[in-house]
């Protein structure tokens, strides 16, 4: 028999914890869960980053983190925030992009990288989108900005449906 | 179809809202389970030491002064939400408002942990998160913002001129930001320059497209232009916080942003074959402006809307 160590087991409860607003991802799919540490006393620390700097779900993930731990039976869980680095929606996990398709999202291509100065697009941007419901690559950007922070609309040229893209961020 | 979890598992065909909440039914009450000071504060156990070698009133004003722009500049675009000129367009101002909202919300609390005596005081016992005192307690005379930021927007080309200039500037500071030595700027920095990408596009675009559209469109983008250039100065004016901050390595000396600034612009002004207008700079007030406390009367307004409910019920749990 093998005994997990205390960590692994916090962390394994924390990584259950699913999205609020994308609940087809758990918090360990999107990449927000950074670390769960089990302090000498016991009290669990689950570290997480926001997605995008105004994330009004972040409340709702702590929350989440603390009920959900606690009902695993450690008392003591306060979750902390990390800011640096930044999330990319490069960490959402290869299972997370598999869920995101299969739940009719488009998952994101590779996030552009600014070191210097970030240069300017006046042309919409251009992504290799296949549509998560047909599958063709024609598809049309409604807009930058969606339902969420992290989301762009698209409309599906060849089945005309309309689906939600993660941005690349 | 919204399941549980990434596994795929049986469908409860009887009920067709069982796995709506994700298996969690405390999402109807969206993030207020269990509210506590802990759970709501944006910065908990981010390392809040002051760098060496800064002031800490200066390092909390600088923040202020980088949180307000954002602040109001984020109250003005939610105020077109249900009147821009399509669904798009509401959703997109709504959008970069609460990127803005959030980056506020991380400075002034950067602000009051720096320094906690430049929140405003509240009753004994008040609930208030330090960072919503600063927001919703203070006068219009203690915001430091930029004018550009709160002036009202008369029709949509107004609100697409003053996105495209307030961020193509913000987007300057905080690329240089992120080298900050206050370890919570420089990580509001690199976020924000994710954001602020974003915001810039969309401005440039519909700044080339209005520009770019019917005659109507074009002269009404002219006019807003003509209009909002005189705040264009202000932005990299230098106050004499800035100079210090900047001085020591942890915040940005806007001065050394006005030619990127005016390239980007120069840019969007060229492809949209529009001229720079010529106008010159909204005069101070015996040399006060923005980040001095000297604002339009438009921000008076603006906050009395703002702040009304909040101090209403400074005892208030919202």
């Amino acid at each position: 028999m093998t005994v997990l160590a205390a960590d692994q087991v916090a962390y394994g409860v924390a990584a259950r914890v699913v999205d609020p607003e994308m609940p087809m991802l758990t918090l360990e799919d999107l990449g927000v869960l950074r670390a769960v540490q089990v302090e000498d006393d016991g009290s669990v620390v689950a570290t997480i980053t926001p997605t995008y700097s105004g994330c009004p779900a972040m409340t709702s993930m702590r929350d989440d983190l603390v009920r959900t731990l606690r009902g695993a039976g450690f008392a003591d869980v306060r979750v902390d925030v990390v800011l640096e680095p930044a999330w990319s929606s490069d960490w959402i996990s290869e299972r997370g992009r598999r869920a995101l398709a299969a739940h009719g999202l488009s998952a994101p291509g590779p996030a552009p990288r600014y070191d210097g100065p970030v240069p300017l697009t006046l042309v919409p941007t251009r992504r290799a989108v296949r549509c998560p419901r047909c599958g063709a690559s024609d598809a049309a950007l409604t807009s930058e900005f969606g339902p969420t922070a992290c989301k762009a609309l698209y409309r599906c040229v060849r089945c005309s449906e309309p689906f939600e893209h993660v941005k690349e961020i | 179809m919204v399941s549980t979890g990434p596994t795929d598992e049986q469908p409860d065909t009887d009920n067709p809202y069982a796995g709506l909440l994700g298996g969690d039914p405390s999402h109807w009450a969206f993030g207020i389970a269990a509210y506590d000071a802990q759970s709501a504060d944006p910065l908990a156990g981010v390392d809040a030491t002051l760098p060496d070698g800064v002031d800490r009133r200066d390092l909390a004003t600088y923040a202020v002064m980088l949180a307000d722009d954002a602040l109001v500049m984020s109250h003005r675009l939610s105020q077109w939400c249900s009147n821009a000129p399509d669904l798009e367009e509401d959703i997109a101002l709504a959008n970069t408002a609460l990127d803005l909202l959030g980056q506020a919300r991380l400075l002034l609390a950067r602000a009051a942990a720096a320094d906690p005596s430049v929140v405003p005081a509240l009753p004994e016992g008040s609930p208030v998160l330090p960072e919503d005192a600063l927001a919703y307690f203070r006068e219009a005379g203690d915001f430091r913002n930029v004018r550009l930021a709160e002036v009202e927007d008369r029709d949509f080309a107004d609100v697409v001129v003053r996105l495209l200039v307030f961020s193509t500037w913000r987007l300057a500071l905080l690329e240089r930001l992120r080298g900050s030595r206050d370890s919570v700027l420089a990580a509001v920095a690199a976020k924000g320059v994710k954001e602020l990408a974003y915001h810039r596009d969309y401005a440039g675009r519909w700044f080339l497209t209005l520009a770019q559209g019917t005659d109507e469109s074009r002269a009404r983008t002219v006019a807003a232009l003509d209009r909002i250039w005189p705040l264009r100065s202000e932005l990299t004016d230098v106050h004499d916080v800035e100079a210090r901050v900047a001085d020591c390595g942890v915040g940005v000396d806007p001065s050394t942003v006005s030619a990127e600034v005016d390239a980007v612009l120069a840019q969007v002004f060229a492809v949209s074959d529009v001229v720079r207008p010529d106008a010159s700079p909204l005069a101070g007030v015996h040399g006060r402006k923005g980040r001095d406390g000297l604002h339009t009367e438009a921000l008076s307004r603006m906050l009395a809307e703002m702040q009304v409910v909040a101090r209403a019920h400074p005892m208030g749990r919202w």
